[in-house]
């Protein structure tokens, strides 16, 4: 393991725990240090790509473990850019947590294999599976900010005004901040699957095979399209709108296992 | 041996006194001038503050004879409010040296506050300040205490959580109001029925920016009176519900025995509103809004229990936050106390002493050292030269500061001589130090 892989889990370790430790105790500069080492993480989550990248002569993107950590780095990327429009401070206490254990595991994975099949090179492919990534990134912050807007939402419908209440922000907040992370993830979701059907045109000679994976990603974008259908023709939002996307989220995640452990 | 003036409070707030006796002795804005006036020319009374708020009334004074001091100002509150002592007298409470600086410190941070950590006190007290130095009844002592006070209230304020949370029903709806909308700012703002509570709500949501206002009553002209004051829109009682998918935030309070919103008002609202979230608070007993409404999507109803319970989980914060207050209070008058002791004339002399004897002694080993063909008999005139000149420098000084207490036209001049000379000199560098 390189150093610079190394660094990117203590970074994220670090700041995953300031974040948890700003939620506890609303401490302002806890946060802003927390923030910062999850930027340091990222630059060297960066780097390790940038180097796997020019080692190999593709985008890591062709394996579970490869996938795992540039799903990773998407995540936080993702994360951090929204993070410049929305001052969403309790979310990194949930996006730090996830990115570590995504390269956690991945560090776990086997590399790799160092023959490649020829299959899986390519513009399209690369195509593919990075604006898939991109997508599973926004969608999975999309999933974590309606977890919490569902938990902001009962607080104040059950009147209960405990510790949630006081640090989570405000319901249009959460709401809007779904809806972007919709507005960015649905057209990558889209692309995806788009230069999918090319991909499998060009190596299977079909464009449509049926098998469960296609199956349940035509499945997720419906769920996703229909969610975005409805936010813009009758403006549904909050609750009916979060849950809608952690269904989404979490079908996303199944196709996204069946096509690497299936 | 001079007097050194001493700080002392006399006063009643909330806690000693009715209000029957607060409103009693309240002085008026015009009221305060005279008072400053009267009660400094008192020769007891070297500097003055004046607070007057509906909670309380208090003399800050620096007084050598505290008293001489607490007597001449009951005597002058029976004389001047033409009431007999006793009915304040009871209500009254005096206290001197760190217990003064302390309530001084407490009221200035909202700590002795009928609600605690209210942020409008420091204003207050900022103001009765200013007014009293703009009559010149401030000196330095009192000057320095009411700096003090104002940056100690600003530190419980910023270091502790004791105005985090709203204390006051029309504080919770505003507080939920942004849990709900993020920004008040632009948010239609209905208003059913009158009443203080639910006025003040509306004026608060008003002051976030909440707009347009709408208005309705029973009696179109009150409604009319109260839409002129929002600078808002009277609309008809019974045209509420059409007004449902206009406004986001709707406050009731009418006398209505029965509900003016019921469930079935909502049918096929929320999807004219494009589900964009409402926000129903309900002030009157007994309720004008079904509480069941609170279960369709996008919308949240608040009674008044609702809003109560609220803020008493906020109250009882305060008050654990108000106890880290006490401890940046307590801090503050150790300070205060050691700046305040080191205004005596005897040490400050023998600290101007002590500093200046410290340099003399340094250079005289400079000098000497590079003398090596001095004999001891010049060393010895040397050392003397120095001391004497000292001694003939320090002369005036050291007698003008022991006169300054004496003379009667400068009572509370000591004070400032002692501090100029502390400043002057930097002798307080050392005291840091430590």
């Amino acid at each position: 393991m390189s150093v610079l892989f190394a660094l990117t889990i203590a970074c994220y370790v670090a700041s995953s725990l300031g974040y948890q430790g700003y939620v506890l105790f609303q401490k302002r500069p806890v946060y802003r240090v927390s923030r910062i080492v999850l930027w340091v993480g990222f630059l060297c989550h960066t780097g390790v790509i940038a180097l796997r990248y020019f080692e190999a002569g593709h985008v890591p993107v062709q394996c579970l473990h490869e996938t795992l950590f540039t799903f990773a780095w998407t995540v936080v990327g993702v994360f951090l850019i929204l993070q410049i429009r929305f001052n969403l401070m309790v979310l990194g206490a949930l996006v730090a947590p996830l990115a570590t254990l995504c390269v956690v595991i991945a560090s776990i994975l086997p590399g790799p294999p160092v023959e490649l099949d020829p299959l899986l090179k390519g513009l399209w492919r690369t195509f593919h599976v990075g604006t898939l990534i991109v997508g599973n990134a926004a969608f999975a912050i999309a999933f974590l900010v309606g977890i919490l807007y569902l938990i902001q939402e009962r607080a104040i419908k059950d009147k209960k005004r405990g510790f949630f209440f006081r640090r989570l922000p405000s319901l249009k907040l959460l709401d809007s901040m779904g809806y972007s992370c919709l507005i960015v993830g649905f057209p990558m979701l889209t692309f995806g699957i788009i230069t999918g059907i090319i991909y499998a045109q060009m190596v299977h000679g079909r464009f449509w095979n049926w098998d469960p994976k296609e199956v349940f990603a035509g499945i997720t974008w419906l769920v996703f399209a229909a969610l975005l259908h409805e936010r813009l023709t009758v403006g549904w939002q909050g609750r009916r709108a979060a849950i809608m996307t952690i269904v989404g989220f979490v079908i996303l995640l199944f196709t996204f296992f069946l096509r690497f452990l299936g | 041996m001079v007097e050194k003036s001493e700080i002392i409070v006399i006063g009643l707030n909330h806690k000693t006194a009715p209000v029957e006796v607060r409103e009693r002795l309240a002085f008026s804005r015009e009221d305060n001038l005279q008072v400053l006036e009267i009660v400094r020319q008192k020769p007891c009374v070297d500097e003055m503050v004046l607070f007057s708020t509906c909670n309380r009334v208090e003399f800050l004074l620096a007084t050598k004879n505290p008293s001489k001091a607490v007597e001449a100002v009951k005597d002058f509150l029976a004389d001047f409010k033409k009431t007999p002592r006793q009915t304040f007298e009871q209500a009254l409470y005096v206290y001197d040296g760190d217990e003064a600086v302390r309530h001084i410190f407490r009221v200035a941070s909202s700590l002795d506050s009928m609600v605690v950590g209210e942020p409008q006190i420091l204003g207050q007290i900022k103001e009765f300040y200013q007014e009293s130095s703009h009559c010149r009844a401030c000196g330095v002592i009192l000057n320095r205490l009411m700096h003090r006070s104002f940056s100690v209230a600003k530190r419980v304020r910023t270091e502790t959580g004791i105005g985090d949370h709203a204390v006051s029903i029309s504080y919770a709806a505003v507080e939920l109001g942004r849990k709900i909308f993020d920004k008040l700012e632009e948010k239609a703002v209905l208003l059913i029925g009158a009443g203080e509570m639910a006025e003040l709500a509306v004026e608060h949501l008003v002051t976030y920016r909440a707009r347009p206002i709408f208005v309705a009553n029973r009696t179109f002209e009150r409604g009319l009176e109260l839409a002129e004051r929002f600078k808002g829109t009277a609309i008809r009682f019974e045209e509420v519900r059409d007004y449902l998918t206009q406004v986001d935030i709707v406050i009731s309070s009418t006398g209505a025995p029965h509900y003016i919103l019921v469930h079935n008002d909502f049918k096929g609202v929320m999807r004219a509103r494009r589900n964009r979230p409402l926000f129903l608070i309900d002030i009157a007993v007994p309720r004008d809004i079904d509480p069941e409404i609170n279960r369709i999507a996008n919308v949240y109803v608040y009674d008044i229990d609702d809003l109560k319970s609220a803020i008493q989980e906020n109250i009882d914060d305060r008050q654990r936050e108000a106890r880290r207050g006490e401890r940046i209070v307590d801090g503050a008058v150790v300070q205060f106390r050691r700046w305040f002791q080191s205004l005596d004339v005897v040490p400050t002399i023998v600290a101007l002493r002590e500093k200046v004897e410290e340099i003399r002694q340094l250079e005289l080993k400079k000098t000497l050292a590079s003398l090596t063909s001095a004999s001891e008999k010049d060393r010895a005139a040397i050392d003397r030269l120095t001391a004497a000149l000292v001694n003939k420098i320090l002369h005036d000084p050291t007698v003008f500061l022991k006169a300054s207490g004496d003379k009667h036209k400068h009572k509370d001049k000591q004070s400032l001589y002692v501090n100029i000379t502390r400043e002057l000199f930097n002798l307080d560098e050392r005291n840091n130090r430590e």
